[in-house]
């Protein structure tokens, strides 16, 4: 009934092959970005932002960055727990060796670095696949942890390894640091949020995309047609560990405002972001956001359902709540094995025929 | 039909709890993951002992007590959420009992004004009060633990460490690398060779740090554990027959947990401490009486007595203390965490106040001050006895090298002082 193309009529081949053709779709993605940036930030508070917006926001970059290279390039990574590392301590020197450049800048900077590192270690992705990758990017992980565990250079020789984040501003806001108001952090990373969604949107549906996406469905047949391997598995690699790194300076400098490599970018990390993607739906922006909302805030709501809600021992809401996030993601993939998204986009196959189904 | 009972009598509780204040002392507690071990008997000793001051004396200076307590899991994201959730509260002091959560929460708790006590635990540095105005980490620090540890070995190897081989055997995280600054200043003045063997978390697997021990057969070991990694390592040690009275644990690797598993082997353990051990004290049988057989105890009431049980009672003790000397100072019995944090800089635990409280002799006398947050670093060694299964102190109460430590303290403060751009306090 609202849900359909019928009467909305493309004149230009600009309206024709935009992000949202259908008119519904398209006012629901201004109202998001409108509650986003026009309403969420005057009724924040701390608990919010920090226990489940910051998170929330942080890892959707993450995870959009992975599903480029798992989703999309077919190339299985488990070192992305590393490559945010890379991010993190990136932006950290940088942080601390250029103290007048704006941290926005450092971000970016400190993405590009990580993509350097990512292409790095794409390199052995031309030679092996599936499992092996996936093996060889796991030693990517451990490499760096270990790198960023052993040299102190990296950690500007401080006792214990641990970094933390002095205080940077943005049009004289404070944005790191622990004067940081929670609005300017919600919108600092909201802003990276959205033009690295718009850009890995704009980026999987043009030709690099059905370039990622060819290499994926059938290397040799991809190459058949004159897709050049080497180019789009290494472009994968640099894009994907571009938001992954702009992910891990975020959750670094905003978020936690102070990390310790194996402790917040371990092995356990890289896990958790591949079942983001695999939950929310392999090749699908709007996946990367269901798998991260998934893993990020379900678990806060359960903690505050069990304890706060009905009064119950920690360790027990504690135990129970990996059982029922264990539970659901086993349910979620043998009900749906292609994830969130796959559900999002029945839903809107049903939305338009509603109500007529026939 | 259990869930809708439960939310029942939860909205009777609600219904029917009288609104009064609350001086709130939250708890951020680890009763899952690999480090459960150690964190369940901490957070049960720091929950019982304020059960034990509501349901005794009715609280502190007529205000009763409150321990909310989080679940961490030592997960630093968890330990955030935590943080965030129990602040508005009204909490007084924070103990988040994990180096990493420490780190992150030093510019929180200062920004929000809400003081924090690492107890033996933490970033070091945070001794000096000029610098770290919002944590205190007395009566002692991992620097003065280092020290007081190469010091006995230094006693027991008859005077000189000259040539000597200390490995430094530590948990891969901020809280393991914590003493490397120390140990390294020290084996250069003592003269002795350092070793420094990781192990990763959780530490489950530790064959091949033992086996560069084997080959190294270095001469004594400093262990920086905590929670399962540490049975792993005392039955490791016992399975190569290291010598276990050149074996020596910080206060986080010497619980009865830990040296239980491996059974007789492990007799002549060593670990540093910095309070006492064993259950002889006035405040145990208390517990017993007002927590323990009147059902209210956090844990099942096995604990008590233990090694962790009772540093989460001392934590709680020195929490209370400085929750009355911020009523005395403020002439308020309802303190805020500011009050609160002033009066932890005025703090004196004396003997006669440790009496009181049923723990006369429990730990050493102290007083901390602006300048120093950190008390005067003072521990003892204790040794765990296989046969009749208990620690005891085999050493009185010394204090740290502080030619050594001081210097560094400085150091690192200076540098998180110019890193952070504050201002020097105290002056």
């Amino acid at each position: 009934m609202f849900y359909r193309e019928a009467g909305d009529f493309k004149t230009t081949y600009a309206d024709d092959s935009q992000t949202f053709p259908i008119k519904f779709d398209r006012y629901r993605y201004y109202l998001v970005l409108a509650v986003a940036f026009g309403v969420i930030p005057f009724i924040i508070n701390d608990y919010w932002a920090n226990a489940v917006l910051l998170p929330f926001l942080i890892y959707a970059i993450a995870a959009i960055g992975l599903n480029i290279l798992v989703g999309y390039a077919g190339q299985v990574s488990l070192g992305s727990g590393g490559f945010m590392a890379v991010g993190a301590y990136a932006t950290y020197k940088l942080m601390t060796s250029f103290p007048d450049v704006n941290i926005f800048f450092h971000v970016i900077i400190a993405g590009g670095i990580t993509a350097l590192v990512g292409v790095m270690f794409g390199l052995p992705s031309l030679r092996i696949k599936g499992f092996y990758l996936a093996v060889s990017t796991l030693a990517a992980q451990f490499f760096l942890v270990w790198l960023f565990n052993r040299v102190p250079w990296f950690y500007n020789y401080s006792a214990s390894g641990q970094i933390s984040s002095p205080e940077r501003t943005v049009f004289g806001y404070a944005v790191t640091g622990p004067n940081a108001e929670t609005w300017v952090a919600y919108l600092f990373c909201l802003v990276f949020v959205t033009i690295s969604a718009i850009i890995a949107r704009n980026l999987t549906r043009g030709a690099s995309g059905r370039r990622w996406m060819a290499i994926r469905d059938m290397d040799i047949a991809a190459e058949i047609i004159g897709v050049n391997p080497l180019k789009a598995k290494l472009t994968a690699f640099a894009v994907s560990s571009f938001f992954i790194g702009i992910a891990g300076a975020l959750f670094f400098a905003v978020y936690l405002g102070s990390a310790e490599v194996g402790d917040t970018f371990g092995t356990t990390k890289s896990f958790l972001l591949l079942f983001m993607v695999i939950i929310g739906g392999l090749g699908s922006i709007f996946g990367s956001f269901a798998g991260a909302a998934f893993l990020v805030v379900l678990p806060v709501l359960l903690k505050n359902v069990l304890v706060a809600g009905l009064g119950w021992p920690t360790d027990t809401a504690a135990h129970l709540e990996i059982l029922i996030i264990g539970g659901l993601i086993i349910t979620f993939l043998i009900a749906e094995p292609h994830g969130l998204a796959q559900l999002w986009r029945v839903a809107k196959e049903k939305l338009r025929l509603w109500p007529f189904p026939h | 039909m259990k869930l809708k009972l439960a939310t029942l009598a939860l909205g009777a509780m609600m219904a029917t709890g009288p609104v009064m204040a609350e001086l709130v002392f939250p708890s951020l507690a680890y009763r899952t993951g690999p480090f459960a071990a150690g964190g369940i008997p901490f957070a049960d000793g720091y929950s019982d002992y304020f059960t034990l001051l509501n349901a005794r004396d009715g609280g502190i200076g007529g205000v009763m007590t409150a321990v909310p307590e989080c679940e961490t899991a030592y997960n630093t994201e968890k330990g955030v959420e935590c943080y965030e959730a129990l602040k508005g509260d009204g909490a007084l002091v924070f103990q988040p009992l994990s180096t990493g959560i420490t780190y992150q929460l030093i510019p929180k708790t200062t920004a929000d004004d809400i003081p924090m006590h690492t107890m033996g635990y933490g970033r070091t540095s945070a001794k000096n009060g000029k610098v770290f105005s919002h944590t205190f980490n007395y009566p002692v620090n991992y620097w003065d633990g280092a020290s007081v540890g190469v010091n006995h070995f230094k006693e027991q190897a008859g005077g000189s460490l000259e040539g000597k081989k200390i490995t430094l055997l530590h948990f891969n995280g901020s809280y393991g690398k914590e003493p490397i600054p120390t140990l390294e200043a020290l084996a250069a003045q003592e003269g002795f060779d350092l070793t420094i063997i990781p192990i990763d978390y959780p530490g489950q697997e530790q064959k091949s740090q033992w086996l560069q021990i084997r080959r190294e057969k270095p001469d004594y070991i400093l262990f920086w554990g905590w929670g399962v990694m540490n049975q792993v390592a005392v039955q490791e040690a016992v399975n190569i027959r290291y010598p276990m009275d050149q074996f020596m644990g910080i206060w986080w690797s010497g619980s009865e947990n830990d040296v239980m598993p491996a059974g007789a082997g492990a007799d002549g353990y060593k670990a540093i401490a910095f309070h006492n051990v064993g259950s002889d004290f006035a405040v145990f049988g208390d517990i017993q009486k007002y927590v323990v057989d009147a059902g209210t105890a956090a844990g099942d009431g096995s604990n008590v007595g233990t090694v962790l049980y009772n540093r989460g009672v001392y934590a709680a003790f020195l929490a209370a203390e400085a929750a009355k000397t911020a009523q005395a100072m403020s002439g308020t019995m309802d303190i805020n965490a500011s009050q609160m944090r002033d009066a932890m800089e005025a703090l004196e635990i004396t003997e006669a106040k440790m009496a009181a409280a049923g723990l006369a002799g429990f730990g050493p006398e102290f007083s901390v001050s602006c300048e120093n947050h950190g008390g005067p670093g003072m521990a003892a060694i204790a040794q765990w006895n296989a046969t009749d299964q208990k620690w005891s102190l085999i050493t009185e109460f010394g204090p740290s090298d502080s030619s050594i430590v001081n210097p560094l303290i400085e150091a690192d403060s200076a540098a998180y002082a110019a890193e952070n751009n504050i201002a020097e306090r105290c002056n």
